[in-house]
């Protein structure tokens, strides 16, 4: 343990805020004040929720296209740049078509499930130095237990379809997505031993001085891999995406919506790609915090400097990129092999894992 | 200094409500806005489940494998470990060990009780 702790100067965004808020405060009444922060929230939200999907829509299209040795969308806006924004136009005017065969409500409960569940989520994660929205002392479980909701909504949607291959998508589906739910949740179990706080604003306050994955060395390091492997196969991608196999499958849960309602299938998982990453960052590369490394006042002056949404987007978006690789990488799993996986292999060394880190922090060998 | 809270809002739930009604909101504005472009219109043949244009033969909620059943089972079992592992951890660097010891009892019944479901043979997919 260093004795030094390095003083943390990055710009808060609680000096913009507050005085909105004592300014606001001078001519309403409180109740006001607290409705028109929420709206003024709520747009935020909305605004940087559907810019970040459009955003991670065009990166994947063009990752996926250089990885092809290919050029990717190139005719709309520079380098293809509006190409997601007149996709989204696009599928706002396909028609909805209406089908007879369906659960009516539930069929349209479930994307608005979807979208809640990886809202909430979104909420949650630390953007910035006094730029988070839901921050309390158990954050951290608040997250998993919002993400969970997703899976509900999956299942719904597979099943109010009332077709083979959605329900089959939809089982499939639920089956990898709660399995790998205890992986993250385990992984999360072992950074939070690490962090001793749930609060998300703790846990990257925990990580002034040096990021968890280099604070927890080995532990943090696997409990990193598993996180990777885990996370890729809570967003359906990569090679776990046998719920939307189209050469089995065709579509998986989401074959029988049609436009805006696919749409949003669509938006929430590229939402969630965002958030696994950004949870990602938030456990092992200390959310918003820039780099710092002891001892080097002057460099970790100037990594103070760059704006902390910055470093928290820029980790995110490059632990996303990974995952992208993934994709381009390894061939798609059969159901049992990807059952296993998860059951035989990353639960056992992820239960070590837990035992590793409990040790290494009781003995006193971590950073 | 880390500033919690946007705003200095301090009840937590107003704000998770927020971000509540902001994704029914997106899912309800979008869902408008398409009602009022997207063009209609009515073919018999379009209400037909999708089976890649061949008519739908038996029962659409058809049988399922009965692993899945299983696997939600085991799923349960281990999400409550982890909701009981969490408090834990967020604490157990006390003085005294007995947080530790503690948690090894409940922890060893865990992996026993895993180790048991993989020599019966619950995590076959046959």
């Amino acid at each position: 343990m260093q004795d030094t702790t390095i003083v943390n100067n990055t710009f808060d965004f609680g000096t913009i805020t507050t005085p909105v808020n004592d300014w606001l405060n001078s001519f309403m009444p409180q109740w006001l004040t607290t409705t028109v922060e929420c709206v003024a929230v709520g747009v935020g939200l909305l605004l940087v929720y559907a810019l970040l999907a459009l955003f991670y829509i065009y990166f994947e299209r063009k990752v996926c296209a250089f990885f092809q040795c290919r050029l990717g969308p190139n005719r709309v806006g520079p380098w293809g740049l509006l190409q997601s924004f007149a996709d989204m136009f696009k599928i706002l005017i396909k028609e909805l078509i209406e089908l007879r065969h369906i659960d009516k409500f539930l069929f349209a409960l479930a994307p608005y499930l979807v979208i809640i569940a990886s809202m909430l989520c979104f909420a949650c994660l630390p953007w910035g130095n006094g730029l988070q929205i839901i921050d309390f002392n158990i954050g951290i479980f608040f997250l998993i237990a919002c993400s969970s909701i997703g899976v509900l909504g999956i299942l719904l949607a597979g099943w109010s379809s009332n077709n083979k291959f959605t329900l089959i998508g939809a089982l499939r589906s639920g089956a990898q997505m709660v399995s790998y739910e205890l992986s993250i949740g385990l992984c999360i179990v072992t950074m939070v031993c690490l962090a001793g706080t749930m609060s998300i604003t703790g846990i990257v306050e925990a990580q002034t001085d040096t990021w968890f994955i280099f604070k927890g060395h080995i532990a943090a390091l696997i409990a990193f891999i598993i996180y990777m492997i885990a996370g890729t196969a809570e967003t359906n991608r990569g090679p776990f995406d046998l719920p939307e196999a189209e050469s089995e499958l065709t579509a998986g849960y989401h074959t029988e919506y049609s436009g805006i309602h696919f749409g949003f299938f669509y938006l929430a998982e590229y939402l969630n790609l965002f958030i696994v990453s950004g949870v990602a960052t938030l456990l092992f590369f200390g959310g918003w915090m820039p780099l710092h490394i002891s001892g080097w006042d002057g460099f970790n002056m100037v990594m103070d400097y760059i704006p902390t949404p910055i470093w928290f987007i820029g980790k995110a978006v490059a632990l996303s990129f990974i995952i992208i690789w993934f994709k381009w990488t390894f061939p798609r799993l059969r159901i049992d092999q990807l059952l296993s996986l998860e059951w035989k292999y990353l639960l056992p060394i992820n239960l070590f894992n837990l035992v590793l880190m409990v040790a290494l922090i009781t003995l006193g060998l971590t950073l | 200094m880390i500033s919690l809270a946007i705003f200095g809002i301090e009840n937590i739930g107003v704000l998770a409500i927020t971000a509540l009604v902001t994704g029914v909101a997106l899912v309800a504005l979008a869902m408008w806005i398409a009602g009022m472009i997207s063009p209609r219109s009515f073919n018999p043949q379009k209400g037909e489940a999708y089976e890649c244009g061949i008519p739908t033969r038996g029962e659409s909620m058809s049988q399922f494998h009965v692993g899945y059943y299983l696997f939600a089972i085991l799923f349960l079992m281990f999400d409550i470990e982890t909701v009981f592992l969490l408090p834990w951890a967020v604490n157990f660097i006390t003085p005294d060990s007995s947080g530790v010891l503690g948690v090894a009892v409940f922890f060893v019944i865990l992996v026993l009780g895993l180790a048991y479901a993989w020599k019966k043979g619950a995590l076959e997919w046959k």
